[in-house]
Order: C-alpha cells, then sequence, then structure tokens
C-alpha cells in the first residue's frame, strides 16, 4: 500500500486510475445489462399455411392479434400492430426476413436484426399463411433480383432520384423525424431491397411497379450491388456519411497528430 | 549599397584623373563574396536577409499551430495547381466514358467528368486530390485553433492589433475559398451547395433576387457559375489569400514574436533561437512533416468521394448533405432557425428564418472577432506594448468570453450535423435540435461563468503555491502526536511565472460633475465603461506581492514559535520546512 501511496502523484496516475474507472465501470454494466430475452418456440418444420398459420399464433398474435386483425394497445390511438391482410408474402419475408419482425420490445421503429428467429422454411409457412389471407405482392423470383441482370450505371440514378434522400448516397442511412430512420442498405439481400421497395416497411413509401418498374428495380439492385461489391477507391470510408465525419477526423486524428508532432518539435532542444 | 554617386565634373573635363580600373579581386575573395554578393549588389537583398536569418524565435509548440496552417495552404496551393492541369470549369454537358463502371453512360457536365478522371484516369490524380481537401481540412482547422492560441495569451494586444485582424479576414476568406472548392466538381453534394447557396442569396432582403441574377448569369443553375467560382476559387481568392499571409507573416518578423513569461523573459528581449540555423531547420522539418502527416492521411482515408454522389441533378438530394466542417456552423444555424420567423411585408416574403443563418452569421462572427482587441483596449485603457504573453488564467473574463463564443460556435456546428448525430447516437433529430436551440442560449452563459470561476480558482491556488509553497504529499506527525503536511518551497523560477503578471483592478469612476458642479459630457460614456471595466476586474485575483510574501514567512515564524516550544529545532514544521 505504501508503494502506491508514494506513486500516487505520478504523472501517469490520473491515466492510470481513468483506465480503471471505464473498466470497471464497463464491466459492471456488462454484468448486470439486460440481455434480449429468448422465448421463442422451437422451431417446426412447417410448410403449409396451416403450421404458419400455428407459428403466427405463437409468435405474432400477441401484438397482430389471433386472425392477424391488428391489435390495439388501448392507450389512444396507439397500435400493438397493424392488421396484415394484404400486405402479402413479400412483407412477410422481408420483415422475418431481415430479423425485424417479431419485434423484442416496443421501439419507435423496428430494426434490422442480425440473428433471424426463424428459419427460411419457416417465414415461408409463415408468408403463406399471411398471403392466404388476402391477396398481396409475392416473394419475388430469383430473376428478379439478380445484380448480375441489372444495369447499375442507370440503377445509381434511379437510386439518387428516389432513395438516396433518405438512405444517402452510399445506402448508409440517414435520419428521419423523432427518432425514425432509414436504415443502411449496405449488404442487404436483392429479395429483401425488392421486397421493401414493393412493400413500403415503416416509414418508407411503397414503390409500385408502376413507378418503378420490376427491371428498373433490379438496376437499383445491381447498383447496390456494387456499392457492396466495389474496393473503395482513395481508402477507409468514414462510414461514407459525408462531410460530417470527414471534419470529425479532420479535428480529431489529425489535429491529434500535428499537436502530438509540435509538443514533440517543441521540446526537442535546439 | 549604392553603385552611383555624384560627379562635379564638367562635361568638357569629364575623364579627368580617371584611375585604371581596379584589378579583379583575388578567387579567394570572389569564393566568399560569390553569388551573394553579386545577388546584394543588385538587389539590396543582404540586409532584410540578414534581419530575418537573425530573427530569434522564441520555442514552443503552440507557436507551431499557425505553421501548420502555413504549410497546410502551401500544400494547397502546389497540389491545387497540379488539378489544375486536369480540371475543366465547364456546365457543358457530356457522357462519361471513363473507367469508373459504375458511372459509365451516365450524362454529365465536363466539370464532374473530368473531375472523375482526375480521381481514375490520371496517374495520381486521386492522391493528389485527397491531399488537397483533406489539407484545406486541416488548413482551416489549424488556422481556427491558432486563433484561439492567440486569443487566449492576449497575443492580439497593442501592436498586434493589426495583424489580428488581417488574420481575421484570412479565416473567413479561407473558408469562403473552401467553399468554391467545395462546389466545383459538380457532382451531387457540391451541386446540392450552390444551390443552397442560390437559396441563401435569394433571402437577402429587396436585393435577393437581383443578386441571384447577377452571380449565377440568369435563373439557377445555367452555366456560368462553374467558371465563375473556377475563377474565385484559383485566382481572385488565393491571390487575396497569399497577399495577405505574406503581410500576416511579415507583420510578425517585423514585430518580435511574443513569449510566454518565464524568468529573464521580458517585454523587451526574446529568448529562442535565430532563425538560421536552428529555426530554418525546425520549421523546414516541420514543413515535411505536415505534408508528411497529410499525404498519409491522404493515402489512408478517403474524403469526398464525388463518384459515390454522381452528378448534379436539381431533383435528387442526399440524405447527409453538408458542407465541409468550416461552414457547419452557417449550416447548424439555419437548421435551429424556427420556421415562423417568416414574414410578408406588402405582399414581399421577408425569410428571416434563413437569413439570419444564412447571409448574416458569417460576416457577423469574423466582425466580432476582428473587433474584439480595440474592445479591450477600450475597456482595459492600456496603451503599452505587450510581447508577453498571458496565461489564459490571469485574464478570467476574457478566457471566459473566449470559451462562449467557442460554445456557441460548436453547439452551431454540431447542429449542422444533428442528422449523423441523431443516427448514429440513435437519438431524434428533433430532440437534438431543441436541445441545440436551447443550449445555443443557455451553455455560453453557463460555460462562461464555470470557465472564469476556474480561472480564479487557479490564481488562487497559484497564490497559496507562493505563499505556503507546494503540498508536499508527505504527513509529518509531532511528538505530541499532531500532524501536518510539509510544504515544499517553490523553486524561484517556478514562483516567477506564478508572481509575474500585472495586477488588475477596475477603471475608477471619474464625478460625473467638475468641481464647479457643471456635469462634464464625457460622464455617460465612463459610466458605461466603468461597468464594463468592473464586469472584467471586479473579483480579480492579483498576483501575491512581496510584502504579502514577506508577511507570510514572518507569520510563519509566529507559529513555529508557538507550536515548537522547546523541542523546535528538531521538530519538522511546515514553515521550517517550506524554507529548506
Amino acid at each position: 500500500m505504501n508503494a502506491l501511496a508514494a506513486r500516487r502523484r505520478h504523472p501517469a496516475a490520473i491515466a492510470i486510475l481513468l483506465m480503471i474507472g471505464l473498466f470497471l465501470t464497463g464491466a459492471a454494466y456488462a454484468a448486470v445489462a439486460p440481455k434480449p430475452a429468448d422465448a421463442t418456440t422451437k422451431a417446426l418444420p412447417a410448410q403449409s399455411v396451416e403450421e404458419g398459420k400455428s407459428l403466427f399464433r405463437a409468435n405474432c398474435a400477441s401484438c397482430h392479434g389471433l386472425n392477424a386483425e391488428g391489435r390495439a394497445t388501448g392507450n389512444g390511438d396507439k397500435i400493438a400492430g397493424p392488421p396484415l391482410a394484404g400486405v402479402g408474402a413479400a412483407a412477410v419475408d422481408f420483415q422475418v426476413g431481415t430479423g425485424r419482425m417479431p419485434m423484442t420490445a416496443p421501439g419507435i421503429q423496428a430494426a434490422r436484426a442480425d440473428d433471424v428467429v426463424f428459419t427460411q422454411e419457416q417465414i415461408d409457412a409463415l408468408a403463406a399463411y399471411v398471403a392466404s389471407l388476402a391477396p398481396g405482392p409475392a416473394v419475388p423470383s430469383e430473376e428478379a433480383v439478380d445484380p448480375t441482370k441489372g444495369n447499375p450505371a442507370f440503377g445509381g440514378e434511379l437510386f439518387r432520384v428516389n432513395c438516396a434522400m433518405c438512405h444517402n448516397f452510399a445506402g448508409s442511412g440517414g435520419a428521419l423525424t423523432r427518432g425514425k430512420y432509414a436504415p443502411s442498405l449496405r449488404d442487404v439481400s436483392g429479395k429483401h431491397i425488392y421486397e421493401a421497395m414493393q412493400t413500403g416497411p415503416q416509414s418508407m413509401p411503397v414503390f409500385s411497379d408502376t413507378n418503378i418498374t420490376p427491371e428498373n428495380k433490379r438496376d437499383i439492385i445491381a447498383f447496390l450491388d456494387t456499392l457492396d461489391s466495389q474496393e473503395n477507391p482513395g481508402g477507409m470510408t468514414l462510414g461514407s456519411l459525408g462531410p460530417v465525419t470527414e471534419g470529425l477526423f479532420a479535428w480529431v486524428f489529425g489535429l491529434g497528430i500535428f499537436i502530438a508532432i509540435a509538443i514533440w518539435l517543441g521540446a526537442k532542444a535546439a | 549599397m549604392s553603385t552611383t554617386s555624384h560627379d562635379p565634373r564638367p562635361a568638357d573635363a569629364l575623364r579627368d584623373g580617371d584611375t585604371a580600373r581596379h584589378a579583379a579581386p583575388s578567387t579567394a575573395v570572389r569564393k566568399v563574396g560569390g553569388f551573394a554578393g553579386w545577388v546584394d549588389d543588385r538587389t539590396g537583398a543582404a540586409k532584410p536577409v540578414g534581419y530575418l536569418m537573425k530573427k530569434v524565435f522564441p520555442d514552443h509548440w503552440s507557436f507551431m499551430l499557425g505553421e501548420i496552417a502555413m504549410y497546410s495552404m502551401i500544400i494547397c496551393l502546389v497540389t491545387g495547381a497540379f488539378l489544375t492541369f486536369w480540371f475543366v470549369p465547364s456546365a457543358g454537358h457530356t457522357v462519361y466514358d471513363g473507367s469508373y463502371v459504375p458511372l459509365r453512360g451516365v450524362g454529365m457536365s465536363e466539370a464532374y467528368a473530368s473531375s472523375l478522371n482526375i480521381s481514375f484516369d490520371i496517374k495520381g490524380g486521386l492522391i493528389i486530390r485527397q491531399i488537397h481537401h483533406w489539407a484545406a481540412l486541416m488548413f482551416v482547422v489549424a488556422l481556427v485553433v491558432h486563433m484561439f492560441r492567440v486569443f487566449f495569451t492576449g497575443a492580439f494586444r497593442k501592436p498586434r492589433e493589426i495583424n489580428w485582424v488581417i488574420g481575421s479576414v484570412l479565416a473567413l476568406l479561407a473558408i469562403v475559398e473552401g467553399f468554391a472548392g467545395y462546389s466545383l466538381p459538380d457532382d451531387l453534394l457540391s451541386g446540392t451547395g450552390i444551390r443552397a447557396m442560390a437559396g441563401f442569396v435569394q433571402t437577402a432582403p429587396v436585393i435577393g433576387t437581383y443578386l441571384v441574377y447577377g452571380i449565377f448569369g440568369g435563373p439557377f443553375p445555367g452555366e456560368m457559375i462553374i467558371p465563375r467560382l473556377y475563377s474565385a476559387h484559383v485566382l481572385l481568392i488565393p491571390a487575396i489569400l497569399v497577399g495577405l499571409f505574406i503581410a500576416h507573416v511579415g507583420l510578425v518578423a517585423l514585430q518580435k514574436h511574443t513569449q510566454y513569461p518565464g524568468p529573464g523573459r521580458t517585454n523587451n528581449n526574446v529568448v529562442g533561437y535565430p532563425v538560421m540555423p536552428v529555426y530554418a531547420a525546425k520549421a523546414g522539418g516541420f514543413f515535411f512533416i505536415v505534408f508528411g502527416v497529410i499525404a498519409l492521411i491522404s493515402a489512408l482515408v478517403q474524403i469526398n468521394p464525388i463518384w459515390g454522389y454522381g452528378p448534379y441533378d436539381p431533383s435528387p438530394v442526399t440524405a447527409g448533405s453538408q458542407p465541409d466542417w468550416y461552414m457547419g456552423f452557417a449550416d447548424g444555424a439555419l437548421r435551429l432557425l424556427p420556421g415562423w420567423l417568416e414574414f410578408t411585408v406588402f405582399g414581399y416574403t421577408i425569410s428571416a428564418n434563413i437569413f439570419p443563418g444564412a447571409l448574416i452569421l458569417l460576416p457577423l462572427v469574423y466582425i466580432v472577432l476582428g473587433v474584439y482587441p480595440f474592445l479591450e483596449r477600450w475597456v482595459t485603457g492600456d496603451d503599452r506594448e505587450h510581447h508577453l504573453l498571458q496565461r489564459p488564467r490571469n485574464a478570467p473574463v476574457r478566457t471566459g468570453i473566449g470559451m462562449a463564443g467557442i460554445t456557441a460556435y460548436t453547439i452551431l456546428m454540431f447542429a449542422g450535423g444533428n442528422d449523423i448525430l441523431a443516427i448514429k447516437l440513435g437519438m431524434s433529430i428533433n430532440d437534438l435540435t431543441w436541445f441545440f436551440r436551447i443550449g445555443f442560449f443557455v451553455l455560453p452563459p453557463l460555460v462562461f461563468w464555470v470557465t472564469k470561476r476556474v480561472c480564479l480558482s487557479l490564481q488562487r491556488r497559484d497564490r497559496e503555491q507562493v505563499l505556503h509553497g507546494r503540498e508536499s504529499g508527505t504527513i509529518i506527525r509531532t511528538p505530541d502526536g499532531r500532524f501536518f503536511e510539509r510544504h515544499e518551497a517553490e523553486l524561484p523560477e517556478d514562483q516567477w511565472i506564478l508572481v509575474q503578471h500585472e495586477a488588475v483592478a477596475p477603471l475608477e469612476l471619474e464625478p460625473a460633475v467638475d468641481e464647479h458642479g457643471v456635469a462634464r459630457p464625457a460622464a455617460r460614456g465612463d459610466r458605461l465603461r466603468a461597468a464594463v471595466s468592473r464586469f472584467y476586474f471586479r473579483d480579480a485575483v492579483n498576483p501575491v506581492t512581496p510584502a504579502e510574501l514577506a508577511a507570510a514567512h514572518h507569520h510563519g515564524e509566529e507559529t513555529e514559535a508557538i507550536e515548537g516550544g522547546e523541542p523546535a529545532e528538531q521538530l519538522e514544521s511546515p514553515e521550517a520546512a517550506s524554507r529548506r
């Protein structure tokens, strides 16, 4: 203890204390942070509408109603989940396939999640059940979303005119009002991009086939595919978020490096 | 050195008494005089160059911030010249056929196509473009931080007010120059910037529309704006920038460089090393370091990926459309201004929701900056020259004002990136906007107060340290069981810094009426001045005077006598220790 006390005024003492404090805070947070509840039913191999219906009742009905008729929260106009008749198989495939549904907690917007709860067969069964309620857009064919068949240059033009104002020029995403946001489109499968345009999830408008034809949708998918597959000319992208991150980098790293060098040079005896 | 002289001989006797020409000097002498002598005979450069070479500069890292700005500007000039070899400043239409596949066959302007060619088809073009852009960002960053240093150390005081004003104009021109460059490639982002600029100019009451037509040579966008911005960016503004920069550096050379206070450093000397050879080597080396670091950043980190933005087209706008950081505060002000400020007079719309942020703020910031030295001189009434810098804590109100200004600026700048903050922090853009709106009014006064209190506390701590020495961390227990901490005396060179500054007091108010009972005409102005002076210096903490120091030591001896009793010699007391 004496050795410690003698060094408590050491120049590095504050930095070390700070690191210890940060580490303890982080460790304490990791220990007590709430973990996502894992209460999904065991996956069932299901192909039919009936099996989709039972999956739906087990996993979706608490918000969307037992027969997908939608449910109100009883708190003003707020709904727990919208009715699903007519949203089509494409909407189900998009929402469940990207991990947005089932939502683990009510939020301003369902976020894309890496851990998709259901297998593709289960998603297909759910989609079949919802599609059986009323006609709606179907899941696109493999060919309709094949990026190699699209024109990325024209897709880029379409993307800038129709999508970039929310999703940003490089598909990095952008802010919407009151905490809502347009998510990043990087590394999203062509099928999900197509379904999103077709069904207009959450704040997104529907881009119908008369608005953007199926061929043009494929061009956009081709454009996004080139963004994902191309190397980045010029180095690290800083998130492709525009000049804000560039300015931040200049202030933090550029200035930081220069000041460190200036101090070193100033301390050097002539 | 003069090589002509008056010859009094008349024309008919002009060559009388001429002697033969001197023989050429020996090779040894020629070598010494050599080329330098040849140049000096023709230009008289020896004197000024000698003056500069012998100039003494003090050593401190913060004096190099301006150097970073200077070198970044030079890097911009060099790389900019390279870029002009290939850039085509034209809005003429063309179809891209270069090597960047995702844009092949897309119609665009020649300016954008040539920027793409620089990036993809000219050898070294992309790295030079990135060096140019990163150097431009670092130029303004370094310039702003250099201004912080000059402001907080009081280096703008007489005789350097003119140089402060020149510096403020340089800072304003730098961001205008930056904006012009940002607008040139005619990609979607830069076109959006020009579109916004056109809108801003339009909001100028009465003359707005005429002004826009004048600038664009017709309605937006027209074909004129890119060539015009090009002339401004490569010719007009750089010429003024370089001219003012030479005046700025010339004045630094003419006046001596300021220095931080310290033993042996006075208002009448400069303690440091001469330019030749020490500073020439140091500063020369620093240039290469700055160039190297910027080149390294440019090689590793992408900036302004124009190929990603696509060609400008007035209909699309991309999310995350922001100006480069130095224009961010004006953009932020626009984002914070509420829409209901717009109103109509006699059928004309007055866009008071836009022009305060878009047109007034920018010059206002630099006018306020430029005026500050004159305001402070008016408050202090100080007409003496100052070559010794102040420690920021020794000017608490100025330091507080500076920090409040930085806070207001920073809030506006962050508000300019509110959408990026919203998605990256998972917050609502509306909440952020309200936070910034309220913060713009609440935080600067709060920061002023906190900064001032911190400065005053630091000054008090300095006084403590002078009067009672430095806490050693060593606890002494007396035989009768009492504890005290041993204080160690400051070294004289450390103590110097704590007591070197001047004592200050608010200006005394002269009576409003003279001895005859007649009101003095200047009384009202004096009242204001005295009030501001009170604001500045009311709670000043002044340095320890020799009398106070002597009293403290005397006081120390007294306590020692009381505490010590007979074993005083063996006992270590705080005061005894402080005198060892």
